[in-house]
Order: structure tokens, then C-alpha cells, then sequence
């Protein structure tokens, strides 16, 4: 297929570390606006798999098409460019900094070198920090030094961080790990509100949380797509349930 | 006022200002000529400590091969020097004159092709600058692009130190071998021998110092110096952010070589020769401690930190040279496990609180503590100002802190949200 | 110079590189199996070696005023002796700096630098400034003419047997001993390795301690192609970490090749070349590989 309409197309995919395929042939297709999640027991290749879409691991064979346009050979500031934000596993936040500098940083102007240089916090760039850190809800909290935040809010900092450079695809990888049940509540609350002008895919253990957000479900083992559908069918499927409950 | 304060010292320029009067003023006052050149030939080490505060302490990247830089720098005008002291009539005794003496004694008849531009001053001067940051960038670009870093990075400077070392000296005839380039005498006509001329020297040293010491400053506070930072703290972070990384870092390293280079150059003006026993691996490591000395985050610090190892190792070195060696392992060992963040440090933890306190105890027998808003705005930029090392460390713990925060003080937090 | 005279200098060159082989290897052995484990690049390792020649000399001068008879067979016990006493100050060492400075690449650098200095200085102040050559053995003298205008000198001979028994041991070691499982444990992760009981305090200082016992070794080797002075394993220093970096930290066999690889390129360059410039092309052939292919040599592909 060569052209699409989803605003990310995954195709054949593989990478092997050494003869082990961590990804075996994986197909996956999104659609614009969606909200995406990607279950599998430990070791299925989901967090392979975003690092593959990010760039962070480069594939063996495949291809991933990003509107369109190949990212598989591209360096990984350029996909984030294209418009890819990912959020890592553990919270990867700038501790020494404060929230705002956190979020000013993450803006999209002055990426390189001498645009860095000449960079101004101009009032455009201020009132984007404000709206997002309205959205994360840590508005009052902006001159705190990021490292003192609790766990949930840099898990939201991070978020807030990917969502000032307004990314069309957004991967978040266990979002609401080590979460209150108020903070999970709330962060899907947050995922929903995000999902309404851009793409999302979330990897998540968290049934009842992936219930809540999911629109589409994709059940990852062994490095291969093992059912893809609403939460319901996908529950209800023997294959999913087998791998689950073991062999 | 409170408000001038607080703007001097989060954009460190007080302390900048206090360097200016120190270098300016209280030293050419206080010292003879002489003492005033062994402080400027001090100096000139001072740009290679605030280039590595820049590359190492912002950066996150050690480089134990500044030397090199500071020897491109220190040799493109030695050449400049060279050609100059050698005009036909003072060589007139060599077999062939209007070469360097270095040239005749090893048998070379003619000036080699690639010394013909540094007849030109405005060639050198440029030389100075763009040969090292070639280098650098050429070094730099191929090692940063393939993710190597760290260790690896630093092996590797120091292998370049060596190479360049060897070459110089083995190539005697066109280098001038071990001895290096001395009998420099004149710039563009003008006697740097004399008294005058060193004074002379010693204030343009200060005055390009200190106004690197801004550039790097401005640097620092812009948003490239928060990348750096950021960088060294979460470089996939920064990466996956659409920066690419390995750039701030080629820039961070050119920049340090482009600084080292200039103090070369006028290392060699002040003090009238260049020779490789000032550039191999061990004089480049030496250049790592006065910036650790000084506080590996601190422009200002870096610059006494260069001051003050120099002079610790003329004075011991000349006194009790067995000594020497000992303290400089001492320096080595205590920078990395006593005080990380050298002297800018020990002045954070130590005296400011000291000085705070004072004025504390004198506001409050003196009536309202108007000084304390200023203060508390101090407090808060302090760690944004010196995160350094010894942070981190501490990193971990936050972790279990949030376990035994249930979200109680988040909830009121992101009730605002929903409002 | 004919064919014939060519090919037998590049082979003589070639076995006189095998003593810097021996030593680099040697060197790079340590370096790597502490680099390894735990992370710390030690710049004093070059005096450690200088400690095992040292060790040599002074039981050369011993074995000289008290026992002349023995002078025919010190030199094995000796080369033990190295061993010890430079494990012994390589566990002093990692008791007093190293163990605080794990995980911090950059620190250790210059730590470790630091500790270089003083003990270079103390070889001065305790042993003198002057280089000392210890007396070997008339068996280790000499070389053996396999053919004509073909010499090979037996002092290398012995230094590569030395040192193939030392690389075999540490292999040897690394895999099979209940040592080298903890090792290999606590490289794989650090953390797990702990949680099973095993004493990675301990198992680090052993394995510094023993880095450096390799190094003493080195230096043994040392003593038949130079002599020794308070500076002669800073000299080989850079040398070793090349050879680390170029061979892959992490493969074994990687510093074995590119030990040999860079002994023979500067000690084959050297006959046709001045010394320097032979240095300087090792060096800068080093340098521009490791540019094209910073991983080294023999690389493992991990998954990070």
C-alpha cells in the first residue's frame, strides 16, 4: 500500500537484536483522531514497537508511514518534527528545572543550534505554557522545581511537555503507572480531552483504565499482532484470553 | 533595589562585576609588572576553564584534550611571532636566512608552503580561531553524530593530545621539535618584551576574558544553556523533543576549542614562546582541574579556579617541588569526592548562607526584614542556577516520596483543572 | 633491500612488537575487566604497572646481595610477586577511592588520575627519580636465529608465553571460577546480582584488586624490553585505553586482536618510519577507525 489515509501506517515490520525478533512482521494501522491502545503480557514488543515508531530503535525491514511519509529512515528529532511525540515509560522530566522551563523548552521554535541562541520567551510562548499547564492542571505550580513534583504530576508534566509541541500522533507508554485511583481518573480524563484533535496511542496493563479510553484495542504477543478490535470483542476473544491465562 | 538585586545576581553578573574591579583594578594597583604578567599568563588559562564549564559543566561532556586547542591556538600565532622575529637581517648568520632558526638548524633551505600564509596578520588571527574549531568540529561531529560520549569522548581527546604531542615534536624542522617556538620579540613592530607591552597585553587578556566570560553567561541564561542542561540530564528527552542533540553538543565543544584557542594565542604574546610540553595529555588534564577547582558550573569561578591552582603551582612548585605533585593528587581526588562544585560551591553552601544570616540578624534588630522577599527569590533560583552533580545523587529518593503521597494535595491541584 | 631482507625485518619487527603486545594486552586486560565491572576507568592502572616493575627490581637487587645462586630462577617467582603486590595496593586503592565513585565515569577519571600523580610522585620520593633495570636471568638473553639474518629475540618469546598464560587464566577464571560468576552476574545487572546474595562490595574489590594484579604482571613484562622510572606506566597509559576502546569494552577477545593489532602496526612502522611518526600513524589509524566505528571491534549488539 503505498498511499494512505491514516495518519500512521505500520507495515511488515521487524527488528531482530541478534536473531531474537522483538517485532515479527507487525501491521498496524491508526486512523486520525483515534485513540489507540496496545495491551500484551510482559515482553509482547509494545514498547519496542513505539521505539521503533520514535526512531529510538531502527527497524530490520518495514516501514512506518507517518501522513504519508516514510519515518523509518529519518533520525529521531526529525520524526518528532513530522509531528511524533512520545512519552516515555518511567517520567523523563528536566528535575533541575522548573515546571515552566520544563514546558518553555519543549516549545517548537529555536530547535537548532543558533535558533537556541536567539530564542525569546515571548508572550505567544508564555500564553501556550499557561493553556497547557491549565490542561495538566499544574497552573499554580509552574516555578516549583520539577524534581520535587509527585510521581502523577511529572507523569502530566511529561504529557504536557509533548502536548506544547502539538504532536498529530502522541504515544504514551503506561501513563498512569504508580497512579492514585483519583490521578488514573483524572489522567483519563485528560486522554480524552487530548484525543480530540490528534491521534493516540497509549500502552496500558490496566484493564478497567483501557476500558475507559480505549476506541480500539490492539493485543500485541510475541512481537506479532494477536487481535485487533473494540475492547468487548477483543475480551471475549479465546486467542487473547489463552495467551493471558497461559497455555 | 530588592529587584536590581535579585536581577544581578540570578544573571550572575555581581559577581562578574566583582571579578572586573579584582582583575581591573585592584591587581594592576597592587602588583608590578612582573606579577601583573604571571596573573595575565594565568589568565589565558582562565578561557580554557570557562570553555570546559561550558562543555563539562553545562554540557555534560569531559574533554581531556583542551590542550590541543590551546596549543593550535598558542602556535598559529607563535608562527604569526616567528616569521616575524626572522627577517633576513637578524638571521643573517644562518645558512639560510629569513627562515626561523629552528628551520636552518634542521637543514631545511626554504620556508615550507603551509607557513607562507602566517606572514599575514589578519590570516593568523583568523587561524587562531577557525583552525581549532575545524578540529573540533571535525572531531566532534563524527563522535557525537554515532552517540559516543562520555569516556569514550574523553580517551579519545586525549589520544588526539598525544598525537598532536608527538607530531610536534618529532617534526622538528617545521615545528621547532621539543623546545617549541621561543626568541619571539615583536607584533607588527611593537617590543612585546617590554614592561609596557605585558601591562598592555595584560589588560586586552582581561578584557577578552571577561567579555567571554559575558558571552558564555548570555549563552548560559539563553535557551541553548537550558538544553545543556537539560541534556545532560535527560538527553532522550531532549531528543525526543526535535532537537538534535548531537549539534548542541558539537557546539558546545567548538565553542570550548574556540575559547582555549584565544587564550593560546595570548599565552603566547604574554609570555613570548609556545612549546608542546604546554599541550600534551598531562597539561590538558591540569586544565580540567582549575574549572573543577573553581566549580564546574561557575564562569567566575572557573577564572579564580585558574588563577589560583597557576599560582598554587608556581609558588609550591618552586618552593617545594615534592610537594606539588602531592596536593595537585590531593586537588584531584578532593574536587571529585569532597567538593564537586569547587569553590562556587563551597561559596553557595557555606558563605552566602553565612552572609544571609548575618543580614538576617542585622534586619531584624534594625526593624521589618526588608530584605527577606529578595532573599527568598535568591533561595528559589539557587538550585535552578547550580544544579551540579551532587544532585543527583539525591534524585532517587523522590521516587518513594510519592508513594506515600496519596494525592491529597493533588486533587485540590487538579480540581483547578476541571474548573 | 630485497625482497627476501624485507620480509625478514617485518618479521623481526614483527616479534619485537610482541613484547609491546604482551605489555599492552596485559594492560588492557586490567582496564577492561575493571571497566567492566564496574564501571571506573582507572588512569592510575599505569602505575600499577610500574608497581610490578618495581617488584622485579627490587627482588633482583635481593636475590643479587643475598642468594647470587638463585639469580638463574627469580625471575618466575618474581613475576608472582609482581602479582601480589599489585593486587595488594589495587585493594588498598578500591578501599579507600574507587568503591565511592562507582557509576561515575567522568569523577573516576579524574580521581583516578589524582591517585596516578601521588604515586608517581611517591616512586620518586621512596625510589629515586632515576630509572633502575633489574638483572635478568642469562636464559632470558639473547635471541634464537632460526635462519639466517632472522632473529628472534627470546626475552619476547618468554614475555608471550607469559602472557598467553595470563590471558588463558583470566578467561579461564572469568568462566569457570565461582569468581568470575559473580562477575558476570553483577556486569549482566548489578542490582539482581545483589538480590541473590551475592557480595558485590566484595566481588568489586577483587576484581579491581586483580586488574591491577594483571597490571603488576604487566610490568614484569616490562622490565625485558625497558627500563623502569617513576613515569614509565603513564607512558603506556593512553596505549592501553586505546586498546580497550578499540578491541569493544566489553569483548575479551576484542582487546586481545586490537592489542595485537596496534603493537604490530607501531613496532612493523617503526623500522620504516622515525619512532614518532610511527606513533603518530597508530595513533591517528586508531583514532579515525574508532570515528568510523566508535563501538570498536567486537561489539555485542544489546538491546537498550
Amino acid at each position: 500500500m503505498s498511499n494512505t489515509d491514516f495518519v500512521l501506517a505500520v507495515e511488515d515490520l521487524t527488528v531482530s537484536f541478534d536473531g531474537f525478533k522483538a517485532i515479527d512482521g507487525l501491521n498496524l494501522y491508526v486512523d486520525r483522531g483515534e485513540l489507540r491502545v496496545v495491551i500484551g503480557p510482559n515482553g509482547a514488543g509494545k514498547t519496542t514497537l513505539l521505539d521503533l515508531i520514535c526512531g529510538k530503535t531502527k527497524a530490520s525491514a518495514g516501514s512506518i508511514k507517518f501522513k504519508n511519509q516514510e519515518m523509518t529512515r529519518l533520525p529521531e528529532h526529525m520524526i518528532v518534527r513530522a509531528g511524533i511525540g512520545r512519552k516515555f515509560q518511567t517520567p523523563s522530566i528536566y528535575e533541575n528545572l522548573s515546571v515552566f522551563k520544563n514546558l518553555e523548552v519543549s516549545y517548537p521554535r529555536g530547535r537548532g543550534v543558533f535558533g537556541a541562541l536567539g530564542f525569546k520567551c515571548d508572550k505567544e510562548v508564555k500564553a501556550k505554557v499557561d493553556e497547557i499547564a491549565d490542561m495538566i492542571g499544574l497552573a499554580d505550580r509552574l516555578e516549583l522545581e520539577a524534581g520535587l513534583l509527585s510521581h502523577g504530576q511529572k507523569q502530566w508534566l511529561e504529557i504536557g511537555m509533548l502536548l506544547m509541541q502539538d504532536p498529530e500522533l502522541l504515544m504514551l507508554d503506561e501513563p498512569i503507572a504508580g497512579m492514585s485511583a483519583r490521578e488514573r481518573e483524572l489522567t483519563a480524563e485528560l486522554l480524552n480531552r487530548i484525543c480530540r484533535n490528534r491521534s493516540v496511542i497509549v500502552i496500558e496493563h490496566d484493564m478497567e483504565f483501557v476500558a475507559r479510553i480505549a476506541h480500539k484495542v490492539t493485543v500485541m504477543h510475541q512481537g506479532r499482532i494477536l487481535a485487533e478490535g473494540p475492547m468487548d470483542k477483543v475480551q471475549a476473544d479465546p486467542k487473547v484470553i489463552d495467551v493471558y491465562l497461559g497455555h | 533595589m530588592d529587584a536590581l538585586k535579585t536581577w544581578l545576581d540570578r544573571s550572575g553578573l555581581a559577581s562578574i562585576a566583582i571579578l572586573a574591579v579584582l582583575l581591573l583594578v585592584v591587581f594592576p594597583l597592587a602588583m608590578d609588572s612582573f606579577r601583573l604578567n604571571l596573573v595575565g599568563k594565568y589568565l589565558t588559562y582562565g578561557f580554557v576553564a570557562i570553555g570546559l564549564v561550558m562543555l563539562w559543566g553545562y554540557g555534560g561532556v569531559l574533554s581531556l584534550g583542551q590542550g590541543v586547542f590551546f596549543g593550535l591556538g598558542g602556535y598559529a600565532m607563535a608562527m604569526f611571532l616567528k616569521l616575524e622575529a626572522s627577517d633576513p637581517q637578524s638571521t643573517a648568520i644562518q645558512s639560510t636566512p629569513g627562515i626561523p632558526d629552528f628551520m636552518d638548524w634542521n637543514q631545511l633551505t626554504a620556508l615550507p608552503l603551509w607557513w607562507e600564509p602566517f606572514n599575514s596578520f589578519g590570516f593568523t588571527l583568523s587561524a587562531v580561531v577557525a583552525v581549532p574549531v575545524l578540529l573540533a568540529f571535525v572531531i566532534s561531529y563524527a563522535m557525537f553524530k554515532r552517540r559516543v560520549g562520555g569516556v569514550y569522548f574523553a580517551i579519545i581527546t586525549q589520544a588526539v593530545a598525544l598525537i598532536l604531542t608527538v607530531l610536534i615534536i618529532g617534526q622538528q624542522g617545521y615545528t621547532g621539535g621539543v623546545n617549541g617556538m621561543t626568541d619571539l620579540k615583536t607584533l607588527l613592530g611593537w617590543d612585546i618584551r617590554s614592561d609596557e607591552a605585558k601591562t598592555v597585553l595584560y589588560f586586552v587578556t582581561t578584557a577578552l576574558l571577561l567579555a567571554a566570560v559575558l558571552l558564555c553567561r548570555w549563552i548560559q541564561l539563553s535557551k541553548l544553556g537550558t538544553l545543556l542542561l537539560a541534556m545532560r540530564d535527560k538527553e532522550d528527552r531532549v531528543r525526543f523533543s526535535g532537537y538534535d542533540v548531537s549539534m548542541f553538543k558539537v557546539f558546545a565543544f567548538c565553542l570550548a576549542a574556540a575559547l582555549s584557542a584565544i587564550g593560546g594565542a595570548l599565552f603566547t604574546l604574554q609570555v613570548g614562546f609556545m612549546s608542546p610540553t604546554l599541550i600534551g595529555i598531562v597539561p590538558s588534564i591540569e586544565m580540567v582541574i582549575f574549572a573543577a577547582v573553581g566549580g564546574r558550573m561557575s564562569l567566575v569561578g572557573a577564572v579564580y579556579g585558574a588563577l589560583l591552582v597557576n599560582f598554587g603551582k608556581t609558588y609550591f612548585s618552586e618552593t617545594f617541588p615534592d610537594l606539588w605533585l602531592f596536593l595537585m593528587a590531593a586537588l584531584f581526588i578532593g574536587v571529585v569526592m569532597a567538593f564537586p562544585n569547587g569553590l562556587a560551591g563551597l561559596y553557595e553552601s557555606h558563605v552566602k548562607p553565612w552572609l544571609a544570616r548575618r543580614k538576617g540578624g542585622a534586619a531584624e534588630a534594625g526593624g521589618p526584614p526588608a530584605g527577606t522577599p529578595g532573599e527568598a527569590g535568591q533561595q528559589a533560583a539557587a538550585p535552578i542556577a547550580s544544579p551540579g552533580p551532587s544532585a543527583s545523587p539525591a534524585a532517587p529518593h523522590s521516587t518513594p516520596a510519592v508513594a506515600a503521597d496519596p494525592g491529597l494535595g493533588l486533587g485540590t491541584k487538579v480540581s483547578s483543572q476541571s474548573a | 633491500m630485497s625482497f627476501d631482507e624485507i620480509y625478514n625485518i617485518t618479521l623481526m619487527q614483527g616479534f619485537a612488537g610482541l613484547s609491546l603486545f604482551a605489555v599492552l594486552l596485559l594492560m588492557g586486560l586490567g582496564l577492561a575487566i575493571i571497566f567492566g565491572q564496574m564501571g571506573v576507568i582507572n588512569m592510575a592502572h599505569g602505575e600499577f604497572m610500574t608497581i610490578g616493575a618495581y617488584t622485579i627490581f627490587l627482588l633482583s637487587t635481593l636475590t643479587e646481595s643475598y642468594a647470587p645462586g638463585l639469580m638463574q630462577a627469580y625471575f618466575p617467582f618474581a613475576i608472582v610477586c609482581a602479582f601480589i603486590v599489585a593486587f595488594i595496593f589495587g585493594w588498598l586503592a578500591e578501599w579507600a577511592l574507587i568503591r565511592h565513585l562507582y557509576k561515575r565515569p567522568l569523577d573516576t577519571l579524574l580521581a583516578t588520575w589524582g591517585l596516578s600523580l601521588a604515586m608517581q610522585q611517591a616512586f620518586r620520593t621512596l625510589i629515586g627519580p632515576k630509572e633502575v633495570s633489574p638483572t635478568l636471568p642469562d636464559w632470558l638473553m639473547g635471541s634464537w636465529e632460526v635462519t639466517e639474518g632472522l632473529d628472534i629475540p627470546i626475552n619476547g618469546m618468554f614475555v608471550l608465553a607469559l602472557t598467553l598464560l595470563v590471558t588463558g587464566g583470566v578467561l579461564l577464571a572469568l568462566y569457570k571460577s565461582r569468581w568470575g560468576l559473580r562477575v558476570r552476574a553483577t556486569v549482566a545487572n548489578r542490582a539482581m546480582a545483589n538480590a541473590t546474595g551475592i557480595n558485590t562490595t566484595r566481588t568489586d574489590r577483587v576484581t579491581f584488586a586483580i586488574g591491577c594484579g594483571i597490571a603488576g604482571v604487566a610490568g614484569a613484562a616490562f622490565t625485558t624490553i625497558g627500563s623502569t622510572g617513576p613515569t614509565s606506566g603513564s607512558l603506556y597509559i593512553v596505549d592501553a585505553f586505546l586498546v580497550v576502546t578499540f578491541g569493544g569494552a566489553a569483548s575479551l577477545w576484542g582487546t586481545v586482536v586490537s592489542a595485537f593489532g596496534i603493537a604490530q602496526t607501531q613496532s612493523i612502522s617503526e623500522f620504516f618510519l622515525s619512532g614518532s611518526m610511527a606513533k603518530v600513524l597508530t595513533l591517528l589509524l586508531i583514532v579515525t577507525i574508532l570515528m568510523l566505528r566508535p563501538q570498536g571491534l567486537f561489539a555485542s549488539k544489546v538491546r537498550r
